[in-house]
């Protein structure tokens, strides 16, 4: 069963230009729940939706720790992320035990996103279905980095990926001339609303389903589960929800909103153009 | 007539084995190589003191064979960037080619362009790491290193030797500085422990003179590392080592 002529291997170009299986990896970033990354001049935040396989299951983890000065949220295959944040500890280690500094975020990323790259190139291979917000501070101050599948990543003043994370990018957007200047607490304040505009109106967000992570200036990463939440969720408790109902944006935000499995046809169609770097 | 040849003949005795030629058994190995057991081309001390905005950095410009004094213009008193130099007593080829993989080093950061440069703690830590595993592969790099720089505004003044060991302090001397300069810049830090680059080049000045009387491998031609919080990385050279012998024909009993 082939939805194209073109996508049977990595490898294989279509005449458009396009990699359809790059393209579909990239879209199994949409499948894992919501997460949101942003920084200040003084902290990089990141901050996840977990979610439970099964009402037997507990809530899996979303956020891992990498490094005393960096932590990473994902979203999409978590076995994928399991392999790539083992590689970024061994080379944070490596870097700490042959230097004697933690590794520079940059560096990191680049040599993650050099191994990320060979398996889009290599018809015995296939990418990497996560994409990771990683969340740093080091000698040149906080950083929020995205990584993707096709192996591009970027630096971002803020970012969310994930399920319906749409919302989550248009309320960072509407709110980023805030961010820079912000404290930790509005930080994950901003983070927390963020998040929320992505849930469906009967969800809300508890202890039970949101980390929090964060890195500062002389402060490392440190992630926050279940009661240590209580207090920030508090912060922003009764606050009018947007993004839900009347409020709603006009129109689909982004073609794959919505977790039930879409057409990729009409997907790659309508997005990909925009999403693949030819760059 | 015919006559058949003796019937055992060049056998091996009764009750001993046949002896073939060229079937001894090889008992040597082939494939071993030796590792340096002492170094070649040598370069006797080296003189590093702290003062309160940075380091001063002295050696001379020999290289031994021995005893014999065989190059007489070879600085080891390097500057790595802009705020690390690098010293090194020892085997002069060794030093080299530690030298050439730090210049990589330093060239792939800045290919980089990342703003990110090696700082004076990172090289001495990968140094570190560098000679202790070639001292674990029984094959050191016969050096002793100095590496002197500015980190976050402060001096840093760190040594690692062929072994591995490295240790950090306001003094390091090499070779036979180690014996000779180390307790004559000691007293000079227990008399002002805070000097200023002025009075601590006129320690270094000392110690090279007081070491080119002493030492045998010594010479008088030396270059002057100084790297300063504020003026960055400068090395002169070479110097000319102050000679004072007219006490000398007084000095008997050698």
């Amino acid at each position: 069963m082939f939805r194209n002529q073109y996508d049977s291997d990595v490898t294989v170009w279509s005449p458009q230009g396009r990699l359809h299986q790059v393209e579909y990896a990239m879209e199994a970033v949409n499948l894992g729940s919501a997460t949101v990354g942003l920084k200040s001049n003084s902290h990089a935040v990141i901050i996840a939706l977990k979610r439970a396989s099964s009402e037997l299951s507990a809530y899996q983890k979303k956020i891992i720790n990498i490094d005393d000065h960096i932590g990473i949220t994902i979203s999409g295959l978590t076995a994928d992320a399991r392999i790539l944040s083992r590689y970024m500890r061994t080379e944070c280690l490596n870097y700490k035990y042959s230097h004697d500094t933690y590794m520079p975020m940059n560096r990191l990323i680049t040599t993650l996103g050099n191994k990320m790259q060979v398996c889009t190139q290599r018809y015995d291979r296939r990418p990497y279905g996560v994409g990771l917000l990683v969340a740093g501070f080091d000698d040149k101050g906080s950083h929020i980095y995205q990584t993707c599948p096709s192996a591009n990543f970027y630096d971002c003043k803020a970012m969310s990926i994930g399920s319906r994370s749409q919302s989550a990018r248009t309320y960072l957007e509407k709110h980023l001339d805030q961010l820079l200047n912000s404290s930790l607490e509005e930080l994950i304040k901003h983070g927390l609303r963020a998040l929320r505009d992505t849930l469906p109106p009967e969800i809300d967000l508890s202890t039970k389903n949101v980390s929090i992570g964060f890195v500062g200036k002389e402060r490392q990463f440190k992630i926050l589960e279940e009661e240590e939440i209580a207090p920030y969720l508090g912060l922003i408790e009764g606050e009018e929800r947007r993004g839900q109902g009347a409020d709603k944006a006009p129109g689909p935000l982004r073609e794959d909103q919505g977790e039930a499995p879409r057409d990729p046809q009409a997907a790659t169609a309508t997005e990909a153009a925009d999403r693949m770097d030819t760059d | 007539m015919f006559s058949a040849p003796p019937f055992w003949q060049n056998g091996p005795a009764p009750g001993s084995f046949y002896d073939f030629p060229n079937m001894q058994p090889q008992v040597q190995p082939n494939d071993f190589r030796q590792h340096t057991q002492s170094p070649v081309t040598t370069s006797t001390s080296l003189v590093a003191v702290t003062y309160d905005k940075g380091i001063i950095i002295a050696g001379d410009l020999l290289a031994s064979y021995g005893s014999l004094a065989r190059y007489r213009n070879c600085p080891r008193i390097v500057k790595v960037n802009n705020n690390i130099i690098l010293g090194s007593s020892g085997d002069y080829a060794d030093f080299q080619y530690v030298q050439n993989f730090i210049e990589q080093k330093v060239i792939s950061d800045e290919c980089l362009d990342d703003g990110i440069t090696l700082k004076p703690k990172s090289l001495y830590c990968w140094l570190t790491r560098i000679l202790y595993n070639r001292r674990s592969k029984m094959d050191p790099l016969w050096n002793n290193f100095i590496v002197a720089g500015i980190q976050d505004g402060e001096p840093f003044l760190g040594t690692v030797d062929k072994q591995g060991t490295a240790y950090s302090d306001k003094i390091i001397c090499t070779g036979y500085g180690a014996h000779i300069a180390t307790p004559m810049l000691r007293d000079a830090l227990d008399n002002k422990p805070q000097l200023t680059q002025a009075e601590a080049r006129a320690q270094v000045e000392r110690c090279m003179e007081v070491l080119y009387y002493r030492d045998a491998r010594s010479f008088p031609k030396y270059q002057l590392g100084i790297i300063d919080a504020d003026q960055g990385v400068s090395i002169e050279g070479p110097l000319q080592v102050a000679q004072n012998w007219s006490v000398a024909h007084s000095i008997k009993g050698y």
